[in-house]
């Protein structure tokens, strides 16, 4: 989707600010935040890629104003509620109105386990490669409406693949439909130019991680 | 009073103040899932510990200091980087990282301008700056302008490699050693690898005042 989410490229924002000795978090709710979003993933009821598409769904004025974990709330409860771990009175109430009959929680042994485990997206799948490094490609110019990971400032541009980093869960389709879609993933190399123009610098380039399905040969 | 007495003394109010809006809503939310039985709140403080306490930059900067001292380790780590972090028994097997050399011709710079991907279990979860608009929005279309700002400006003979990392591979950055630590152990050598290095915003530089 066209979101504020996508942000590369865009202006107005300001100066970045780095805080010196920046605690990991700010206060106990965030660290809350963080921990229920993780815990409750545990009984993949979602993805990765759902669940970076239930905060990318966040209005817009709102997401612009939001700080990170108040995005992470925001997408947790969206996704509690659409995947039936909860409903919408409960979650109003605050009281449970029955039980999970369901999967177990997550236990405090299983942690360290299921944070190494949670991301995994490569696949074994036995997908034929349609470009190899060297090989000169074009973002596609799509613009869907549901999640995906080609970045606007990408799109029709032409590049060069960098790496073919072997078979991956498809994050677009994962997203909306759960349809892994095996495909390669590789680093396309885009000159700075191609991407903003004469006035960026003629050494410079941005690599973005795209899949066969993001990309036609050039 | 002492710094000890002082910073109870803050733990104290802070529990005495209202909660406000976000924070209200996370109890709310944490009672509810527990009551029901969807989280355990075991596995809450264990996964907030991990990341307080276990997992952080240091394990990056591990990483770096072997690099530097043992080439074999660093032709690996470059060749698969998830499997030589692996090596030094960070939980980093599901995590999927390509790591990226910085050379005296060569600056790495990662970003995520869709929303916060960042390598977990080498350096933590990421700063609020990393996750912000304006790195999100300027990392990509002006990277020399943001490491000017950040105090280091880039030659114009070095080429700038920004990576934006869209999807669920990570980026390290492998920075350069710094000249005048020709001799340090590992361990001293981890010891001034920074967060910010790792990511590609700066550069490792011997703090003044540093003897072997």
């Amino acid at each position: 989707m066209n979101g504020v989410h996508d942000m590369g490229g865009m202006h107005g924002m300001g100066p970045v600010e780095i805080e010196k000795d920046e605690p990991v978090f700010h206060s106990e709710w965030e660290a809350h935040a963080y921990a229920i979003t993780i815990a409750a993933g545990f009984h993949r009821k979602w993805n990765i890629d759902m669940s970076r598409y239930s905060r990318e769904r966040m209005p817009p004025a709102r997401y612009i104003a939001a700080s990170y974990y108040e995005r992470w709330l925001f997408g947790l409860e969206k996704l509690l509620v659409e995947q039936g771990l909860v409903t919408a009175t409960e979650l109003e109430t605050g009281r449970a109105e029955s039980k999970w009959g369901g999967t177990r929680a997550l236990g405090a042994p299983g942690v360290a386990a299921y944070l190494s485990d949670r991301l995994k997206a490569r696949l074994d799948d036995d997908v034929p490669t349609k470009f190899k490094p060297g090989d000169r490609v074009v973002a596609r110019n799509i613009h869907p409406v549901g999640h995906t990971r080609l970045p606007r400032y990408a799109r029709g541009r032409r590049g060069v693949i960098d790496r073919d980093h072997g078979v991956f869960t498809f994050a677009d389709t994962n997203a909306m439909s759960r349809d892994k879609k095996p495909q390669h993933l590789y680093s396309v190399r885009f000159a700075a130019r191609e991407l903003w123009g004469p006035d960026a610098s003629a050494r410079d380039s941005v690599y973005v991680l795209l899949w066969d399905d993001h990309l036609d040969p050039s | 009073m002492s710094e000890h007495h002082h910073h109870d003394d803050d733990r104290v109010s802070e529990h005495d103040r209202p909660l406000s809006g976000p924070a209200l809503r996370v109890k709310a939310l944490e009672s509810l899932l527990v009551e029901k039985g969807l989280v355990d709140p075991a596995a809450i403080d264990e996964l907030i510990d991990t990341f307080e306490t276990k997992v952080g930059p240091r394990n990056g900067a591990r990483v770096v200091a072997r690099a530097w001292v043992d080439p074999a380790y660093k032709q690996r780590l470059l060749a698969n980087g998830g499997a030589a972090i692996a090596e030094l028994g960070f939980a980093g097997r599901g995590e999927e990282i390509v790591v990226l050399e910085n050379t005296s011709k060569v600056r790495n710079l990662v970003v995520c301008t869709l929303c916060s991907c960042y390598p977990w279990s080498v350096l933590g979860l990421p700063p609020v700056w990393y996750k912000s608009a304006p790195y999100r929005s300027r990392a990509v279309i002006d990277p020399r302008g943001v490491l000017k700002e950040l105090g280091g400006e880039v030659p114009d003979d070095v080429e700038v490699r920004v990576w934006d990392s869209t999807a669920e591979l990570r980026y390290l950055v492998l920075p350069e050693r710094p000249a005048g630590t020709e001799g340090w152990s590992e361990k001293q050598l981890a010891e001034i690898v920074t967060r910010d290095a790792m990511i590609g915003v700066a550069q490792v530089t011997v703090p003044a005042g540093s003897r072997r």
